[in-house]
């Protein structure tokens, strides 16, 4: 691994995002709709008679926390699918940069985007809806850390696949993580989910984060069972992850398709 | 300047071959490069040029056969030789929001070339755009853009220049220039070259060797002028017609 072409890559995406207005606004545009849909229709629902007691609270947390596995899942994809779009990719893979310079690059890129997003979430739902997401405490550091990963193992698979599947399976890039969103019991616990989902369930990672949060606003503290859980399953599925890229981009190899997808 | 290349010899081809599902893209081909060479790969649409280009860059995997560029077996040295060699075609495009000076100096980073914005600038002065160094790179003319791409495939001084059909979209005053330049510069550097167009007038003033291919074999090698003798035809591109129209027949079995 070469920390120079990392950077040169860092480089490349923080003119590629700072210098478009477009790209800029979509990293605040659905998240702060959501916040706000969210935060109104809860403050109405508590309102009503048989209401959940800090119900705003899980509701909210939940929202921001998926929102940083969505959005580093995004940030990798959406990388790579620029490079395809401006019919750069050739030029990028026949320079002497290895896959994971390419990936730590777009890792480190989504993590400052999306510290970027929730700290205008954080503040915005501490001003509209009296929800502080540092009531967390030090627990938000593992929970932030574990979606932050396991974001970087979907947004690998989901490369892959278009690398193998062509522009074709975009629609991917950005449904994959909304088939996950209810699996993974992130805005309600998972013994809500059918009994024979529950057991799928506990094998995301995130899972385990949206139960850890539950049980910290809830005020028992975060448990070492949901991080060693989180933290295990998220080692197992970023190798496996990386591995299954890898796969793709030898089948894309050997296709001749790394050189169609950059120029067509 | 200090070549990684010990031997004269740059790129050694040894019976490639590629194939994509039905399609014999590559049939057995074998060729070599000699340092300060330009090569051109001359054939019909689907002769197999380009996928011959990618195989080269590591960008494709060949069914069988081997390459070796500076000595190296590509297969397991692709990183270290990529280093020392660089790809500009007019197919392939650079961010487009991007300035043209920071697109260069992304790829001079990426190769980690000693003192960029002075290679950049050095690089732009030669090619005479100078005056884009500021522009986004989404709004170049083709022959502009042409001209940025040379650049960036120039930046780390390659010591082998691949370029699938560069001047293609050029008008022919560019095309011309473009011609000349890049006869100058490799010629300065002894650089060596592979070149791919559909251009004759190209082919005849840049290339010292011709690979005359055809459905993924090579017809024939030699210099342009033997090319054309080999035919009996009056110029190159009467070569290429025939070629193109009763190739087959001078196919071996
Ligand atoms: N990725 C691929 N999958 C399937 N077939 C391919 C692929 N790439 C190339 N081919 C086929 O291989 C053959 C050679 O294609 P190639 O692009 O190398 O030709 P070329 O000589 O560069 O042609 P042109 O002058 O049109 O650029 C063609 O028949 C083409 O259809
Ligand atoms: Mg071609």
């Amino acid at each position: 691994m070469n920390l120079y072409r990392i950077t040169a890559l860092v480089l490349r995406y923080t003119f590629l995002y700072t210098r478009s207005f477009p790209r800029v606004l979509e990293m605040f545009f659905w998240p702060v709709m959501d916040l706000l849909v969210w935060g109104m229709l809860t403050q109405y629902l508590q309102s009503a008679p048989y209401q959940v007691p800090g119900f705003i609270r899980f509701l909210l947390g939940s929202m921001i926390l998926w929102d940083v596995l969505y959005r580093s899942q995004q940030a990798t994809t959406i990388s790579f699918l620029e490079d395809i779009w401006a019919r750069n990719l050739m030029n990028v893979f026949v320079a002497p940069v290895r896959l994971v310079e390419f990936f730590m690059a777009t890792f480190c890129v989504g993590m400052v985007k999306i510290l970027i997003t929730v700290a205008v979430l954080t503040l915005l739902s501490a001003a509209f809806f009296d929800f502080q997401l540092f009531s967390l405490g030090a627990s938000l550091i593992p929970l932030f850390i574990n979606l932050l990963v396991m974001g970087w193992s979907v947004g690998m698979v989901t490369t892959g696949m278009i690398l193998r599947w062509g522009q074709a399976s975009e629609a991917l890039a950005w449904g994959i993580p909304f088939l996950l969103q209810p699996v993974c019991a992130a805005f309600y616990p998972v013994s809500t989910l059918p009994q024979w989902l529950q057991p799928i369930s506990l094998a995301i990672p995130a899972t385990h984060v949206f139960e850890g949060m539950r049980d910290v606003l809830a005020g028992k503290g975060l448990s070492g069972f949901s991080l060693f859980y989180a933290v295990g399953l998220n080692c197992i599925y970023l190798v496996g992850a990386a591995l299954l890229f890898r796969y793709f981009f030898n089948q894309a190899r050997h296709r001749g398709l790394l050189a169609k997808l950059g120029t067509q | 300047m200090n070549r990684v290349a010990k031997s004269d010899l740059i790129l050694r081809v040894t019976n490639l071959y590629k194939t994509f599902d039905n399609t014999i893209a590559v049939d057995g081909i074998s060729f070599h490069l000699a340092r300060g060479e330009v090569l051109g790969l001359l054939g019909a649409n689907g002769a197999g040029k380009s996928t011959t280009l990618q195989i080269l860059l590591g960008l494709t995997t060949p069914t069988s056969g081997q390459v070796h560029i500076f000595d190296r077996d590509l297969s397991r040295h692709r990183i270290s030789i990529l280093q020392h060699c660089n790809f500009a075609s007019a197919y392939t495009g650079l961010p487009t929001n991007l300035k043209v000076w920071e697109n260069l100096l992304i790829f001079a980073y990426l190769y980690q070339v000693p003192h960029p914005f002075k290679k950049i600038q050095s690089l732009l002065q030669l090619l005479q755009i100078e005056h884009l160094k500021n522009q986004v790179t989404g709004h170049l003319s083709s022959g502009e853009s042409t001209r940025v791409h040379l650049a960036k495939a120039l930046l780390n001084d390659p010591e082998l220049l691949l370029l699938d059909e560069p001047t293609a979209s050029l008008d022919p005053d560019i095309a011309d220039k473009m011609r000349k330049f890049l006869r100058h510069i490799q010629q300065e550097r002894g650089m060596s070259m592979i070149y791919t167009s559909h251009n004759m007038r190209d082919v005849e003033e840049v290339c010292d060797r011709v690979l005359f291919m055809h459905r993924g074999r090579i017809l024939v090698s030699g210099t342009p002028a033997a090319i054309t003798d080999h035919f009996q035809s009056a110029s190159l591109e009467d070569a290429f017609i025939r070629v193109a129209r009763e190739g087959d027949q001078f196919l071996s079995p």
